[in-house]
């Protein structure tokens, strides 16, 4: 969702504040106090709470189901398979990706990028060759490029970014070339909110015939992602980001790379036979997940699927983007504060740091107020390097998220700033 | 006193605005850099060692409250102490953070660090101010690589 298109929405249809408050009772962990303040969660880049349902989901599949997949002839082994299976299902639909078979499960973007890295990348880059990053990874995806650069003797080659947090799209072009082999790139910054222009991204690489990875870690729980419009060629996130539990998340892949790639780790699962000579491979996506896999978590990321479609996320963004705009006002208002990542493509992160006063120490005194924020890196340390700021203080959003808790946000800060007058 | 008005007490917060010994110090002959990369605190510390003895410390570097206050704090217990005495301080310094919550600690050789006591209530912020404590006796033992908390 672009800003346009969100303030668009926002004014055919006012988001529906009167439903938060019913949506946040679905949320158990938010009725809890925090040093004896209501808890104010604004960390939802790096985590996000489980409604009720993603909970029970995990209870009754331990309580009536617990069996292993693609195994058993029996009853329950059955259902869980069944389930299993609708989980992956409902990814396909919420990516629009065209098949089932495209969707992999992990345990989480980090995974499906090493998968991309080990399986893909390991079978089409070698000596000299280049891999294109921007300047604002996750390093999740960095690390997994550099490890693969170094054993085959590539290049990773980054896209730099304007003082907005903007990729500065010229550069790129110039990037990419004849020994491109990938270009691997977050889809929403988790540290500066900058939201990628993937559709062009991608149809630049395509020129050259270079295919495209997309973290969506941030992108899935607060846009809408259509893998067949985006172009991509992979696309990963992280169930816990988007309401479903820890431990699980997928890559989507297109079949046809998917199909002409080599395994990612051997196993059980995996193949369709074993002999000592010989092992066949087990057909998409199969061959992919070896070993019983996080059932629970994947039944359990399908609950969080269904109850964040019915959200509808039109509104969803549309109401986000109405709290991200008043929380940049009001931080604004803040003489000594400087938000880090101000570009005009943007979703759902406050990140920003006060003069003379330590992200840390910001955090802390949050915290004493009940207020969670994210204080450091955010394992993006070549940002802060841009920047040139040791951390940063990040208040991340969420459909949960009130004008209240930026308005708790601003008293906590003004609390910070009285310890430090 | 709540607890976070024991962490950000008023001379802890002169200690972090007006850091004792804070520069390069001039002669030194052994030096080692910190880093804490959970919150990207940087720190270096120099010592001019006589005869085993700390004749002078300076400390440069960035990061919060926390770490700066005690650094500054540090320079000002371990100046003029032998060697062996610095890291005796840092024990008792040590146990002082990490004792369980509410129990007495033995401050026989903290002097004015006692008035970091509260930082033991801030578990996740005793890194912050071990830092400088671990980058002084790398320089002690003259290591030369960054030492770091994590
Ligand atoms: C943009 C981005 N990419 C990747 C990741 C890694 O996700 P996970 O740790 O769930 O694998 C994160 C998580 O913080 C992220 O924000």
């Amino acid at each position: 969702m672009t800003n346009s298109a969100a303030s668009k929405s926002v004014a055919e249809r006012p988001p529906l504040i009167q439903d938060i408050a019913r949506i946040r009772e679905d949320f158990p962990i938010l009725k809890q106090t925090v040093h004896g303040k209501p808890l104010v969660y604004l960390d939802n880049a790096a985590t996000t709470q489980k409604p009720q349902v993603v909970i029970d989901t995990l209870v009754r599949y331990y309580t009536t189901e617990n069996s292993n997949v693609h195994r058993g002839v029996h009853y329950l082994s059955e259902q869980a398979t069944q389930d299993y299976e609708s989980a992956r299902t409902k990814i396909r639909r919420l990516l629009n990706a065209s098949d089932d078979c495209e969707i992999i499960f992990t345990r989480g973007a980090t995974e499906g990028i090493n998968l991309v890295a080990h399986s893909y990348g390991r079978q089409h880059i070698g000596e000299g060759d280049e891999i294109i990053i921007s300047a604002m990874e996750h390093h999740s995806n960095i690390v997994p490029w550099q490890i693969l650069c170094q054993e085959k003797g590539a290049r990773l080659r980054v896209i730099p970014i304007n003082d907005d947090g903007e990729l500065l799209m010229d550069d790129y072009a110039k990037l990419l070339g004849h020994r491109t082999k990938l270009v691997s790139i977050v889809h929403l910054s988790n540290s500066l909110g900058t939201i990628n222009p993937i559709e062009q991204i991608v149809e630049m690489a395509h020129s050259y015939g270079v295919p495209v990875l997309v973290d969506g870690a941030q992108a899935v729980p607060h846009l809408p992602v259509d893998v067949r419009r985006l172009g991509c060629d992979f696309y990963v996130f992280s169930g816990h980001k988007l309401f479903g539990p820890t431990g699980i998340g997928a890559v989507y892949g297109r079949a046809e790379l998917l199909d002409s790639m080599p395994p990612y780790q051997g196993g059980g699962d995996m193949i369709k036979s074993v002999t000592f000579e010989k092992t066949l491979y087990n057909s998409l996506p199969y061959k992919f997940e070896a070993g019983t896999p996080n059932i629970a978590g994947a039944i359990g990321l399908g609950a969080a699927i269904d109850y964040f479609t019915a959200l509808e996320l039109d509104k969803i963004c549309a109401y986000e983007h109405e709290l991200l705009k008043y929380g940049t006002k009001r931080l604004s208002t803040i003489g000594s504060l400087r938000l880090i990542g101000t570009a005009r493509e943007k979703a759902g992160i406050l990140s920003f740091v006060i003069e003379g006063i330590h992200a840390h120490d910001i955090g802390t005194i949050l915290d004493s107020e009940g207020i969670a924020i994210r204080t450091g890196h955010h394992c993006t340390q070549p940002v802060m390097d841009r920047f040139g700021v040791p951390a940063t203080a990040r208040a991340s959003l969420a459909f949960y998220n009130t004008k209240a808790d930026i308005d708790a946000l601003v008293k906590g800060l003004d609390r910070v700033l009285e310890i430090f007058s | 006193m709540s607890q976070l008005e024991e962490l950000y007490q008023e001379i802890v917060l002169e200690h972090y605005s007006r850091p004792r010994n804070f520069k390069k110090l001039e002669g030194a002959n052994r030096s080692a850099q910190g880093y804490n990369p959970f919150c990207g605190d940087k720190i270096t510390v120099y010592l001019k060692i006589e005869d085993g003895v700390i004749a002078d410390v300076g400390f440069q570097g960035s990061g919060c409250v926390i770490s700066k206050a005690t650094a500054s704090l540090m320079t000002e217990s371990v100046k003029g102490k032998r060697q062996e005495e610095a890291v005796e301080i840092f024990h008792s310094f040590h146990n002082m953070l990490t004792r369980p919550p509410g129990s007495d600690f033995d401050n026989e050789r903290l002097g004015d660090l006692e008035i970091l006591a509260g930082v033991s209530e801030f578990p996740i912020r005793v890194k912050c101010a071990v830092l400088c404590w671990h980058t002084l006796r790398a320089a002690l033992e003259q290591k030369h690589q960054t030492v770091s908390t994590e």
